[in-house]
């Protein structure tokens, strides 16, 4: 690479790690949200689903917004990536935004309807349930890698379809499932808490059994991921990810046996970062794996230093605010306690 | 079969961005009603204003649910079935949109969690401030999103390099040309949009005599509005259009059906009242038009000329019908606005308003109006700025994604099941609301108005008579 190491060297290194912010406090917010809705069927009664969609009721909004702010950011930082990723992931994408539409308007639906709350309750799980397992596809669409000629999406519209994708789904339902279910060990109280400590056991064991399948499956169907993790000297500076991750789940299990509340949670958060963290470090610097890269597809350093700037000053106003809000909103929500 | 990727990707996003445009439509005249009504309820403490915040605020979180969910498809269409626009343009119209999540998403998606659920839970103060976090916030998000749409019809501010747009003045490419009568025309009509929908919901229950005093009020607060706004609005519009004719004059001379040459008329240009525009021999069918006001409206003068269709070469023409016969239906509809308003402000000072059931009952009707007034306006706009999708850097045709058209046609019957589906959920719910009214605390006594008792009686006639042919 003969970029010399000016703001073009920079400025997209600085975005791709801002994209990154971005899509982990998007995984994590939604990623209760939504797993809440994975586990709304298995809710005891009516009541206790009230109680649970009331924990989030406040904030699902302003969750989501972080899913326009990671497919806003890419299109501001790096828009050839976004004209390539966006037409090659076209179907999944698509009814990712499709069940999150009936996810969202089963909340305000569900809400105001009487006889016909069931319906509600279905598409507010249908939904919830398909928008995660869309986004895994969309993770293993993204990491197996994307088709690319003069610049353009050059594959076919179910090149993403492979089970490797679909194992991918599954874990990121599993995965935002176990997070919901100790968000409302966090927020709720009475039957629901209990139901859902057992929950979160059972998928803390579901969780890292895929997480530990992607692993293995990763670096032996992609060459260039085997040789990121397992050449030296990567591999003693990457050996604690993994070593971590086990240590961390042990210690969530931990929590939840001796009745914390909190902890699960934040150790659950960790849990994903870690993951994450892995995806990083198995696909950084591309951005349209394995072809393009992030100084590649950045767009023009006019663009990335306007917006960078509105960034540094909106960003901490942002995370006041939303702070804020849930300070306001703290504690557990009772059964049978509504906040309208 | 074959599909048309590039036609079917047209359907989709004017299906999909009319569906999301009804909700921002209402929601950010709503937002700014229900803000105005806080604010009245913490100056004068009359409850009313409180029961009909707490009243709309229900129907706004409906709206909102569907706008917020109809949005996110939208931003990420750029990507998947405009990719080669976002590839051209996303240098100039990324950071608009990244503005818009930073400074306007945010702010109202944070807030509306206070506005919804914190009636109990925190101060007034804290709770008028939210609703007005969320107002601010609806504003901020047409001022954004417009000045990226804005830009695409006279863009400024940038220069192309390889044929990629790059900026070089954001000052200039954000308030771009067309930009300052956009919003203005745009954040006007919302307003009117909403003071219509509180119109006839103020006039169903002042007519049929339930929750009278909250009708009465609603329905002069919107009376004020639309007899002020609606006027304005016209005026706005012409401005917007003496803008287009000196940017886009082949959107004026669609708009206006106006070929040039053959019109037959000497002189100056004739406004055309109704016609079947005819493209293939460059000519209007069944023409009825008034000489010279054409050019009376465009020029400001009685002889002045613009530029007809022929003036263009046929790749850069728009098409003429839909931008024809939208504009029409706006400004009927413009004038039909003024009508009602000024009609009802007359009523209004003449105290006789409450009993006029010739005026309550059809108005009781009038709510889809600004809805249809809107989706007109973005026609003749977004039509009359084809062929080109950026105007004059990009055409539509080049702006389109490389996805097989089977998968676009996938993807648009699924839009329309799962929309139609939304839709009908959400006007069936918000309209529950409505029969439901506003709850609260017991009605306020009577204002004392001079024809007051007389008015009691007779809506509690009326409610009897309602309640038993119910
Ligand atoms: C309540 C809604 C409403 C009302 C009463 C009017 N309009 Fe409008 N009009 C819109 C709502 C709207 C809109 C939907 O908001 C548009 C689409 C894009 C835009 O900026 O505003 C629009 C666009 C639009 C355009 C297209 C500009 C362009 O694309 O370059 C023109 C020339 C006018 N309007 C002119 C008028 C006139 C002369 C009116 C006189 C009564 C009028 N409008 C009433
Ligand atoms: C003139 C056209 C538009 C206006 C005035 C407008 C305005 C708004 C407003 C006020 C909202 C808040 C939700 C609501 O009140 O219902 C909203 C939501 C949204 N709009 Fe639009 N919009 C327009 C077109 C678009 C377009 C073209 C896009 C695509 C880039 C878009 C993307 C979004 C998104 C992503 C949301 C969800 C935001 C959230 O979670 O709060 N909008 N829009
Ligand atoms: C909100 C009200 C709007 C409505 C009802 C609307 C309507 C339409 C319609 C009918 C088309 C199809 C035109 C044709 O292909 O003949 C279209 C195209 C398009 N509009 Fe809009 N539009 C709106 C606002 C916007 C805004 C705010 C933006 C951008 C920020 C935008 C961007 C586009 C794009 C990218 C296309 C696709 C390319 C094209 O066919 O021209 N629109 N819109």
């Amino acid at each position: 690479m003969d970029i010399s190491l000016g703001m073009e060297w920079y400025l997209p290194v600085i975005w791709s790690l801002l994209l990154a912010v971005a899509i982990a406090m998007y995984v994590v917010l939604d990623g209760f949200d939504l797993g809440m809705g994975i586990l709304f069927p298995f809710a005891g009664s009516d009541r206790e689903r009230d109680q649970m969609m009331n924990s989030v009721a406040p904030f699902w909004d302003g969750n989501e917004t972080w899913l326009i702010l990671g497919g806003g950011g890419l299109l501001v930082a790096f828009p050839l990536a976004y004209s390539i990723v966006m037409p090659a992931l076209y179907l999944p994408v698509i009814f990712m935004l499709l069940a999150l539409v009936f996810r969202g308007v089963a909340f305000e639906f569900r809400h105001v309807a009487d006889t016909s709350r069931y319906l509600w309750n279905i598409a507010f799980t249908g939904g919830s349930t398909l928008a995660a397992f869309f986004q895994g596809v969309l993770l293993g669409g993204f990491v197996q890698g994307i088709k690319v000629e003069n610049n353009a999406f050059a594959g076919g519209p179910l090149d993403w379809a492979t089970p490797f994708a679909a194992l991918c789904g599954l874990g990121v339902v599993a995965g935002y499932a176990l997070i919901g279910s100790v968000w409302l060990v966090m927020k709720t109280d009475g039957a629901t808490a209990i139901r859902a400590r057992a929950h979160a056991k059972v998928l803390l064991v579901a969780v890292l059994v895929l997480m530990g399948i992607v692993s293995l499956w990763t670096p032996v169907a992609f060459p260039r991921i085997a040789e990121r993790w397992f050449t030296t000297p990567n591999l003693f500076y990457l050996a604690p990810v993994p070593l971590l991750t086990l240590l961390l789940a042990y210690a969530v299990w931990r929590w939840l046996d001796k009745g914390h509340e909190h902890l699960p949670f934040f150790g659950v958060i960790g849990l994903f970062l870690l993951g994450y963290i892995g995806i990083g470090i198995s696909i950084f610097p591309y951005l349209v794996p394995p072809s393009l890269t992030v100084w590649e597809t950045a767009a023009t350093p006019a663009s990335q230093v306007f917006m960078l700037i509105g960034t540094i000053f909106m960003l901490p106003i942002i995370l006041g605010y939303i702070a804020f809000v849930y300070w306001l909103f703290r504690g557990k929500v009772r059964e049978g306690e509504g906040y309208h | 079969m074959e599909f048309d990727p590039v036609f079917l990707a047209r359907i989709q996003f004017a299906f999909t961005i009319s569906f999301h445009i009804i909700f921002p439509s209402f929601t950010i005249g709503l937002a700014a009603y229900i803000a105005t009504l806080e604010v009245l309820w913490i100056t004068t403490g009359a409850e009313r204003y409180h029961r009909i915040a707490r009243f709309f605020t229900k129907i706004f979180a409906v709206s909102f649910g569907m706008g917020v969910v109809s949005g996110i498809v939208l931003s990420y269409q750029f990507g998947t079935n405009w990719s080669r626009f976002s590839h051209v343009a996303g240098n100039v119209i990324g950071p608009l949109i990244g503005y818009e999540v930073l400074t306007a998403f945010f702010l109202e998606a944070t807030f509306l969690g206070i506005m919804l659920f914190g009636w109990n839970r925190v101060p007034r103060g804290l709770h008028v401030l939210s609703s007005i976090m969320v107002a601010l916030g609806t504003s901020l998000s047409a001022f954004w999103i417009l000045a990226a749409n804005s830009w695409m019809q006279t863009p400024a501010g940038y220069e192309l390099v390889n044929g990629v747009a790059h900026p070089v003045d954001w000052l200039a490419a954000i308030f771009n040309p067309s930009f300052p009568y956009r919003f203005a025309h745009m954040v006007t009509a919302c307003y009117l949009t909403t003071a219509f929908v509180v119109l006839a919901v103020g006039a169903r229950y002042v007519y049929a005599g339930r929750h009278p005093e909250d009708g009465r009020t609603m329905m002069r607060m919107a009376i004020g509005l639309i007899a002020i706004l609606a006027p304005v609005q016209a005026f706005i519009g012409d401005a917007h259009g003496l803008n287009t004719l000196e940017h886009q004059p082949e959107k004026i001379a669609a708009i206006e059906a106006h070929w040039g040459e053959t019109d037959g008329v000497a002189g100056g240009v004739p406004l055309v009242l109704f016609a079947i525009p005819n493209e293939a021999e460059e000519r209007n069918d069944f023409q009825i038009a008034i000489p010279h006001l054409g050019s009376l409206i465009l020029t400001h003068s009685w002889d002045g000329t613009f530029k007809g269709l022929k003036a263009f070469p046929p790749e850069d023409r728009p098409p003429v019908a839909i931008p024809f016969f939208a504009f029409r239906v706006m400004v009927g509809m413009g004038l039909l606005m003024i009508a009602v308003g000024w009609l009802g402000a007359f009523l209004l000072w003449r105290r006789r308003l409450f009993e006029s059931d010739w005026y309550l009952a059809p108005i009781r009707h009038i709510w889809p109006i600004g809805f249809i007034t809107i989706l007109s306006g973005w026609f003749v706009t977004e039509v009359g700025r084809q062929p080109w999708v950026a105007y004059g850097i990009l055409r539509t045709v080049d702006a389109v994604s490389p996805v097989a058209g089977w998968a676009v046609a996938t993807t648009l019957a699924l839009f329309v099941l799962v929309y139609a589906c939304v839709f009908s959920g959400g006007i069936y719910y918000i309209n529950r609301l409505i029969v439901k009214g506003p709850e609260g605390p017991a009605l306020e006594p009577p204002e004392g108005l001079p024809n007051r008792p007389l008015t009691s009686a007779h809506e509690a006639t009326r409610a009897a008579i309602n309640a038993a042919g119910e």
